[in-house]
C-alpha cells in the first residue's frame, strides 16, 4: 500500500509541476477570496484583525475544493481510468498518494494565504508563525476528506456543482476548529481542543479513505 | 486445457441499456480472435467485460482462470487493453507513463524504452507530453504499454483507428508476436479483410450477442 | 406477523399522534416561564430525535449492509434511501419548529445554536445525498456511491455536533435528563413528551416502510423493463 501511494503521490505532483493548475488557478483563487472577504469586512484593521482567522479558512475552504476537484479530474478521461485501474494498484494506496499530494499542494496554498494574512489582514507575524502546526493538522483534514470525496463525485459529469455540495458541510468541523483553534493563538493562548477535532477528522477520513477508496472506484 | 476465454449467455449493462444481451463465446489460449460488428453491436463492451471494467449482470464468464463475477479485480492484473481513448496521463510524456505503468505493475521500468523504440516513439517523441502527440502516436504509446506489460490477454478496441499505414503493419507484428508467445488476443475492428487477416477466428456481434463465428485468415506479420 | 405490522402501523400511529395532540394542546398545562409556548415541548425534540438519530442510524445501517459484501442486498440501498428521505423532512421540521420556539423564547428566529447548528448542517448532508441519487447512473452504481455518503454522513454527523457545541452553546441542555440523571420535565408534560417520541417514531417507520415498498415495486417495474430491453436487444442480432 505505502509503495503504491508513494508512485501515486509522485506521479500526481509531476502532472501538478507540468500542468501547474495549483500555481496559476487555485492560489491566485484563494488570494482573491482574501481580497474580496476584506472588501465585505470593511478596511478597519480592528475588523479585518478580529476576522482574520475565519476568513483564512474560508479561503482555504474554497480553494481546497477547486484542488480537491482537480486532483479527482486527473483521472476523469475515460481511457486514462480504464488504463490506471487495470494497474491492480492497492486503492488505499492510491488514496493515501493522492492525499499527500493534495496535502502538499495545500500547503504551499496556506503559506500563501498565510503572507496575506500578514499583508491584508495586518495579523501578527510572530504570532501566526505559532499557528501553523495547527494549520499543517487541518490542512492535512482537508486533503484527506478532499481526495475521498473527490473520489465520491468522479465519474458523475457534475462533479463541479456536486463536489462544493457534498464536501462543504463535511468540512465544517475542520472550518470550525481551524478557525477557532488560529483565533485562540493569534491571542496568545494554545490551540487547546481544537487540535484534539482536527486530529480526529484527520484519523477518521485517513481510515475511511483507505478503506473506502476501492469501493468508490468502482464507481467512476 | 481451459480456453483463456469462456462466456455463456453473459449480459451486461451499461447503465440501464443491455449492452451484451447473452453473449456465449470460447477463446483458446493463444489464439487470436476478430470480433466484428456494427456501430452498437458491443464489440466496446465486451472487451470491457473481459477487461473486468464492466460487471457481469447475469450469465457466467471466466476470463484466465477468473471468474468475472467474483473476481474482476484479480482479472484486470492479468489483461491488456488498448482503448478508443487515451491511455493514461495527458500531461505525462510516453516514456513517464510506460515508467509509472511498469512500476505499477511491479515490472522493472527500464523496459519501458525498448518498448517506446518498438513502436517508433523515440527521441523527442518519447519525451513530449502525451496531449502534445498525434491521436496515431497516442495509440503507439498504448501498444508500447502493452508490448512492455506483456499481458497474458491483449485486448484491443479498433486498434488499427488512427494508424497510418506503416502503424498497422506494426500493430499487427505486434498482435503475431503476442500470440506466438502464448498470449490471447481479442480485438475488434471494422475492417473486416485486415481483422480477418491477423485471426484464427472471427467472430460476428450484433446486438449484444454473437450471431456468427468463423475460422480467419491468420498470416505471420513483421514490422 | 409482517402483514399485521404493516397494517397496524399506521393506525397506530395516527392514534398515538391524535393522543399526543390531545394531551399535548388540552390536558398539560402551560410551563411557568414559557407559557404555551412550551407546547412545542411535545413536537421539536420528537422530531430532532427521530431526524438525527433514528433516520441517520438507519441510513448508515442499512448502507454498511449494503458495502459489506456478504450482505449486499439492493433492497438495503433502497431502505437506506427511504430513511435519509424521510429524514431529511424530520429535520426540516426540527430547523422550522425549532425557530418557532426561539422566536418567543429568545427573540430571534435563528440563533448559531451547537444543536440548530449542527442539526442544519446534517441536513443539508442528506439533501447532499438525495442530490447524488438523482444523479444518472448505473443502479448498483449509484446504490455504492449513495451507500458511501450515508456512512460519511452518519459518521461526521457526531464530529460537527461536538465542533458546533464547543463553538457556540446557547440551547437549553438535555431536556429530559441531566447530568445527574435527575429527570428536569415532571408529570404529564413529562409523559406526553415521551409519548411524542414514540408517535413520532412510529411515523417514522411507517413514512420509511410506504417509501420502501414504493421504491421497491419501481425497482421491480425497472427490472421487467430490462427483460424486454434484453429481448429487443437480442431482436437487432436477427435482424
Amino acid at each position: 500500500m505505502l509503495r503504491d501511494a508513494v508512485l501515486v503521490a509522485g506521479k500526481d505532483l509531476r502532472i501538478e509541476l507540468r500542468s501547474r493548475v495549483l500555481l496559476w488557478q487555485v492560489v491566485p483563487f484563494g488570494v482573491l477570496a482574501l481580497i474580496l472577504f476584506a472588501l465585505a469586512l470593511g478596511p478597519a484593521p480592528s475588523a479585518l484583525r478580529h476576522g482574520a482567522p475565519g476568513l483564512f479558512w474560508m479561503a482555504m475552504l474554497l480553494a481546497s475544493v477547486l484542488a480537491a476537484s482537480r486532483s479527482a479530474g486527473i483521472e476523469a478521461e475515460e481511457g486514462t481510468r480504464a488504463s490506471v485501474r487495470l494497474l491492480g494498484l492497492d486503492a488505499g494506496g492510491v488514496f493515501l498518494g493522492k492525499a499527500a499530494a493534495l496535502f502538499l499542494e495545500l500547503c504551499i496554498l496556506g503559506a500563501v494565504l498565510e503572507v496575506g494574512l500578514l499583508v491584508l489582514f495586518h495579523v501578527d507575524g510572530a504570532r501566526l508563525g505559532a499557528a501553523t502546526p495547527l494549520a499543517v493538522l487541518a490542512v492535512a483534514g482537508l486533503a484527506a476528506v478532499g481526495t475521498l470525496y473527490g473520489a465520491l463525485v468522479a465519474g458523475t459529469g457534475v462533479s463541479s456543482t456536486l463536489l462544493p455540495l457534498l464536501v462543504l458541510p463535511a468540512l465544517a468541523p475542520v472550518l470550525i476548529a481551524g478557525e477557532r483553534g488560529t483565533a485562540a493563538v493569534l491571542a496568545g493562548g494554545g490551540p487547546g481542543r481544537w487540535a484534539l477535532v482536527l486530529a480526529v477528522m484527520l484519523v477518521v477520513y485517513g481510515a475511511l479513505g483507505v478503506v473506502l477508496y476501492g469501493p468508490l472506484e468502482e464507481t467512476s | 486445457m481451459a480456453p483463456a476465454v469462456s462466456l455463456r449467455s453473459a449480459v451486461a449493462l451499461l447503465g440501464r441499456f443491455p449492452a451484451l444481451a447473452g453473449v456465449d463465446l470460447d477463446v483458446e489460449e493463444g489464439c487470436v480472435v476478430a470480433a466484428l460488428g456494427a456501430n452498437g453491436a458491443g464489440k466496446t463492451s465486451l472487451l470491457q467485460l473481459l477487461a473486468g471494467l464492466l460487471e457481469l449482470r447475469s450469465g457466467t464468464a471466466s476470463v484466465l482462470g477468473c471468474d468475472l463475477a467474483r473476481e474482476r479485480v484479480e482479472v484486470r492484473r492479468r489483461v491488456g487493453l488498448l482503448g478508443h481513448r487515451l491511455s493514461f496521463y495527458a500531461d505525462l510524456t510516453p516514456a513517464e507513463n510506460l515508467a509509472f505503468a511498469l512500476r505499477a505493475a511491479r515490472r522493472d521500468p527500464s523496459g519501458a524504452s525498448a518498448s517506446l523504440d518498438r513502436v517508433g516513439l523515440t527521441g523527442r517523441l518519447a519525451s513530449t507530453p502525451t496531449r502534445s502527440l498525434s491521436a496515431g502516436q497516442q495509440r503507439r504509446m498504448g501498444l508500447a504499454w502493452l508490448h512492455a506489460r506483456r499481458p497474458a490477454l491483449w485486448l484491443l478496441d479498433e486498434p488499427h483507428a488512427a494508424l497510418d499505414p506503416q502503424g498497422r503493419e506494426l500493430c499487427d507484428a505486434l498482435v503475431d508476436e503476442a500470440a506466438c508467445g502464448g498470449a490471447t488476443v481479442v480485438l475488434t475492428s471494422h475492417d473486416e479483410p485486415r481483422a480477418a487477416s491477423v485471426a484464427d477466428v472471427v467472430v460476428t456481434l450484433a446486438g449484444g450477442v454473437v450471431t456468427d463465428k468463423r475460422t480467419g485468415d491468420r498470416r505471420h506479420h513483421v514490422a | 406477523m409482517t402483514r399485521l405490522v404493516d397494517r397496524a402501523l399506521g393506525p397506530v400511529s395516527l392514534a398515538l399522534v391524535v393522543l399526543t395532540v390531545v394531551l399535548g394542546l388540552w390536558v398539560t398545562p402551560p410551563d411557568q416561564t414559557q407559557g404555551d409556548i412550551v407546547r412545542l415541548l411535545y413536537l421539536h425534540p420528537a422530531l430532532a430525535w427521530v431526524g438525527i438519530y433514528l433516520a441517520t442510524g438507519l441510513a448508515a445501517l442499512a448502507s454498511a449492509l449494503y458495502l459489506w459484501p456478504r450482505t449486499r442486498a439492493a433492497n438495503w440501498d433502497l431502505l437506506a434511501a427511504s430513511a435519509v428521505e424521510v429524514g431529511v423532512v424530520f429535520l426540516s421540521l426540527t430547523l422550522v419548529t425549532g425557530s418557532l420556539w426561539g422566536r418567543p423564547a429568545w427573540g430571534v428566529w435563528w440563533t448559531w445554536d451547537a444543536r440548530l447548528t449542527s442539526t442544519a448542517l446534517l441536513d443539508v448532508l442528506f439533501i447532499g445525498y438525495l442530490a447524488l441519487r438523482r444523479v444518472p447512473a448505473d443502479p448498483h452504481v449509484r446504490a455504492r456511491r449513495c451507500a458511501v455518503l450515508a456512512l460519511l454522513a452518519a459518521i461526521d454527523a457526531p464530529i460537527v455536533h461536538f465542533s458546533v457545541q464547543w463553538w457556540n452553546g446557547l440551547h437549553q441542555g438535555s431536556t429530559i435528563i441531566d447530568r445527574g440523571f435527575h429527570f428536569k420535565v415532571h408529570g404529564s408534560m413529562l409523559f406526553t413528551m415521551l409519548l411524542s417520541m414514540v408517535a413520532l417514531t412510529c411515523v417514522f417507520a411507517w413514512m420509511v416502510l410506504r417509501r420502501y415498498q414504493i421504491a421497491r415495486r419501481e425497482s421491480a417495474v425497472e427490472d421487467a423493463e430490462l427483460d424486454s430491453a434484453l429481448l429487443e436487444r437480442r431482436a437487432e442480432g436477427v435482424s
